[in-house]
């Protein structure tokens, strides 16, 4: 019965304590859980995966900022290293200002790895616009003049990935990596007004959102939070930061329902020594 | 009088041309404008706002209120991204090292001050950590709170934390090796939930419009600060 | 015998025959591959102008049969370039360039109203490209109305009059039921509290702009506390994610306390700027609730990621939690963390409820009765069918039928 009452009124810097315990342990000693690749990131990879190398170019917009790295980043790396590993041409854009350094950092990241492949032509990166819809619109009506020069301030004229680049007909795919409603910009625009095919990478509170525009066909796939980046790290066969992620989730999950239960077994238990004042606060009676 | 009609007159004609353009199409421009508006005036407010933060916190240093300390990080931290947006912005570091000779002490501290004011290093390697950090405080959050909310106290709140339960294990590898609990994490975020999620963002709608209208109107004023 | 003259004829002419038949076979592949691939493809056909519907002129939409040479992008044509003039026999200038497989494509580029065009598609492969036949004059033209929202005028004009009509009757003093919302009941004992322990009161209008109906919303709702507050003679400490509600809430808060008849209790300096950068405000906003120890927390208005890293902040310091967002994904986090919370639409009844003006109430029932319809809507909907009756559904693209014809 102590041991009950100690659950129950349990300072919460334990729980955090535990929680970091679940969450660093498997990054020491990875468990190499199997990954189970779901449709919708399938349908992604097929998106790229069948594109011809030298084909039109991927576009690529990081529209997240520093928050939500974690958990972005490993999918916005997979999703490039898939189109440098197939020598697919890949043009990397942001709308968010704060978004400009972790696209850069993405693309060096990546095009380190792939010697072979050379700026200009295999692959751009085109900075921070300021404008947000009025870009995503500006691309649909002419590239070049939306982006006159790249993000390094190279003029966009002097790059051979851009010169048979004049709107959307010349993108393959887009895809958006996304925390906020960015996505919904560029299926409402790129899109439904010029009939880019786009697909969206997004954090997991916000994957449940998405799942109606992936019924409707205005996404090609979509990848949910670190278990939809660790599924795309699979699918290259190239496990990064998101597949090692993926067993310290899965501990840290156990975890929570581990202290749910013993929560309610402690709460029930326990319910006829308390006071009946102490039983909780007025919406937490009612609700999960 | 005049206080109160302006604005309210402004705000229903603006309302009304703002409605209208949604259905005729030679006043799409409107919107357009008023877009290029807001990007100006939120730029300017920008301003009003670092003239706030800035004179709160010199409030605070001046009267030595409580905790006054953290106001010199503030302003000191604000000074700095502004030096070292500009700097890096205009090249400065790169003029300065184009005029000191190799292996100077001049070039060295030239260096120094570069690594230093690197907008790009600052942001990689000081706002990515700091911001991620307090994002991944939801994972510590969402532990404690689950932890001292979820009791199974009526039927509904059982019938929720099954769910939960269901999806927290269907969303890592450790729960998919059990057999179904992908499949039914899949139908309960595509059906129960986003059929919940419709419901209320129809309710939402729905408020938004009237609240809309009320404001249109004139019903609704105390926005501006005004009794209804 | 007879047969033996006969079999020997017969092997001689296939003998000739067979290596004549492979020569024959090898010419016409040869040419076949030439002529796909050495000659210029053919043109396209059936160039058809239209004006590009619901829109304020300045495009057309030009379409056309695919070059037999493009095969639905399996052959080797690249691409099309549509060319436009204003003149039948030129000079025609490339306004567009779709790749192969494309027939369709919309022109909007430096096009007037009103004017004849002239256009011709010309299909290019390696080897050189071929024009189509001229077609045309078209104009385009402005539209006065976007057929293609008909549907959204009519449900608007049905929403405002319901909205009107139920506004006016509660003009004329007919007294409205509103249920009990339980979150804005414990307002005024949320500032009490406040004032008994001699704490302040933090409210957080959320992290959106002022052009987010929801904030707007929480403007509403911060008027009255500003007005309970100057009564109770408490202070509220207002943090802004975006200058301009700061500037909004710094106006309402100072129109509360002059409502309330203190003007000089106001102290401009509680309602401040914080940043415009999302996790850099959740810290300075947990902070102040660490040092500052608020009696009570508000968060009302638009949340994101940060509504769980404020809410338990708030909850480890023991303040009585009262949260309102129509933002679905933090709704829980909210309802997990806080005593009480407004959910989705009850942000917007917020006002109504706290000042029970009859026209506020009003409204409240014109919403009510727009949901009951768009639930008929859907029950009967779904009910028809589920027995394969799609006359219901049609019945809404009837009034766009009607007037696209």
């Amino acid at each position: 019965m102590k041991f009950l009452f100690f659950l129950l009124q349990m300072d919460r810097r334990i729980v955090f304590v535990l929680v970091a315990l679940a969450v660093v342990a498997p990054l020491i000693m990875p468990l190499n859980l199997p990954i189970v690749v779901g449709d919708k990131v399938r349908r992604l990879y097929d998106a790229i995966d069948q594109l011809p190398a030298r084909s039109r170019p991927v576009l690529v917009s990081v529209d997240y900022d520093p928050s939500t790295v974690p958990e972005l980043q490993p999918m916005t790396l997979a999703v490039l290293r898939h189109c440098f590993s197939k020598e697919i041409p890949v043009i990397v854009t942001t709308m968010f200002p704060t978004g400009a350094g972790l696209a850069r950092d993405a693309m060096e990241t990546v095009a380190k790895e792939y010697p072979n492949l050379s700026y200009g032509t295999d692959y751009a990166y085109m900075g921070y616009k300021p404008g947000y819809s009025l870009v995503i619109l500006g691309i649909g009506e002419n590239f070049q003049a939306t982006y006159p020069s790249d993000g390094y301030g190279t003029p966009s004229s002097k790059l051979p990935i851009l010169k048979n680049v004049k709107n959307y007909d010349d993108i393959a795919i887009m895809v958006d990596f996304t925390a906020s409603a960015a996505y919904e910009v560029w299926i409402m625009f790129a899109h439904q007004k010029y009939g880019c095919k786009v697909g969206a990478g997004v954090t997991a509170v916000m994957a449940s959102d998405a799942y109606p525009y992936l019924n409707s066909g205005q996404l090609e796939g979509l990848l949910g939070g670190l278990s939809g980046a660790a599924e795309y790290e699979k699918l290259i066969g190239a496990p990064g930061t998101a597949t090692i992620g993926m067993d310290a989730q899965s501990i840290a999950h156990i975890l929570i329902i581990v202290l749910i239960i013993l929560g309610n077994v402690a709460y029930f238990a326990t319910r006829r020594h308390r006071e009946p004042a102490q039983t909780a606060t007025p919406q937490q009676g009612g609700s999960a | 009088m005049m206080r109160r009609q302006v604005p309210l007159l402004i705000c229903f004609v603006a309302g009304i041309v703002m409605l209208s353009q949604n259905f005729i199409p030679p006043l799409t421009w409107v919107y357009q404008q008023a877009l290029e508006w807001a990007r100006i005036i939120s730029a300017i407010a920008l301003f009003i706002g670092l003239i706030s933060l800035v004179r709160v916190h010199t409030m605070k240093l001046k009267r030595k209120a409580a905790n006054y300390r953290y106001s010199y990080v503030t302003l000191f931290a604000l000074c700095y991204m502004i030096i070292a947006g500009f700097l890096t912005k205009y090249g400065l570091f790169v003029k300065l090292h184009a005029g000191c000779d190799t292996g100077s002490a001049w070039e060295w501290i030239v260096t120094a001050l570069e690594k230093a004011l690197n907008f790009q290093e600052i942001f990689l390697n000081v706002q990515i950590p700091i911001q991620a950090t307090m994002f991944s405080l939801l994972a510590f959050y969402i532990a404690s709170a689950a932890f001292r909310a979820f009791k199974a106290r009526t039927f509904e709140a059982t019938l929720l934390l099954i769910a939960a339960m269901i999806v927290m294990l269907g969303r890592v590898p450790l729960g998919q090796m059990i057999p179904g609990v992908k499949e039914i994490t899949v139908w309960i975020l595509d059906v129960p939930n986003t059929a919940a999620k419709r419901g209320i963002m129809i309710g939402v709608g729905l408020g938004m419009a009237s609240t809309s209208l009320k404001i249109m109107l004139g019903i609704e004023r105390t926005y501006l600060g005004m009794k209804d | 015998m007879t047969r033996r003259p006969h079999r020997f004829l017969r092997r001689a002419v296939l003998s000739l025959a067979l290596p004549m038949l492979l020569f024959v076979l090898l010419v016409a592949t040869g040419h076949a591959q030439s002529s796909a691939f050495d000659r210029p493809p053919a043109p396209v056909t059936n160039v058809a102008l239209k004006d590009a519907p619901d829109d304020a002129g300045g495009a057309i939409t030009i379409s056309w049969t695919l070059s037999p040479d493009d095969a639905g992008g399996a052959m080797d044509v690249i691409g099309y370039d549509v060319r436009r003039s204003t003149s039948p026999d030129g000079p025609f200038q490339t306004v567009k360039s779709v790749p192969r497989g494309s027939s369709e494509a919309a022109d909007e580029t430096d096009l007037d109203s009103d004017v004849n065009y002239f256009y011709r598609v010309v299909v290019k492969d390696a080897k050189g490209e071929a024009p189509s036949v001229v077609a045309g004059p078209v104009q385009a033209k402005v539209q006065w109305f976007n057929l293609g929202r008909l549907n959204t005028l009519i449900a608007t004009i049905i929403y405002i009059t319901l909205l009107l009509y139920f506004i006016f009757h509660a003009k004329k003093g007919k007294k409205l039921f509103i249920r009990r919302l339980a979150g804005l009941d414990a307002l005024d004992e949320a500032v009490g509290r406040a004032t008994e322990m001699g704490k302040p009161i933090l409210y957080v209008p959320g992290i959106s702009q002022i052009s987010d109906v929801a904030t707007i919303a929480s403007i509403n709702i911060l008027s009255g506390v500003a007005r309970t507050v100057a009564e109770y003679n408490t202070r509220v400490i207002v943090p802004n994610y975006d200058p301009i509600v700061m500037t909004v809430a710094q106006e309402v808060v100072r129109e509360g306390f002059l409502a309330a008849g203190k003007p000089d209790a106001y102290d401009e300096h509680d309602v401040f700027y914080v940043t415009t950068n999302q996790f850099a405000f959740v810290a300075a906003v947990d902070g102040i609730m660490v040092r500052e120890k608020p009696a009570t927390n508000l968060f009302i208005g638009m949340f994101f990621a940060e509504s769980l890293i404020l809410a338990e902040t708030g909850a480890s310091t023991g303040a009585i939690q009262i949260a309102g967002t129509d933002a679905v994904a933090q709704i829980p986090f909210f309802i997990a963390a806080c005593d009480y919370t407004l959910i989705g639409e009850e942000l917007y009844a917020a006002s109504a409820y706290l000042s029970r003006a009859p026209l506020l109430l009003g409204s409240l029932k014109g919403q009510d009765w727009m949901k009951i319809c768009l639930i008929g809507c859907i029950a009967v909907g779904v009910v028809t069918l589920l027995f394969g009756i799609e006359s219901f559904r049609d019945f809404f693209e009837t009034p766009l039928m009607i007037f696209r014809q």
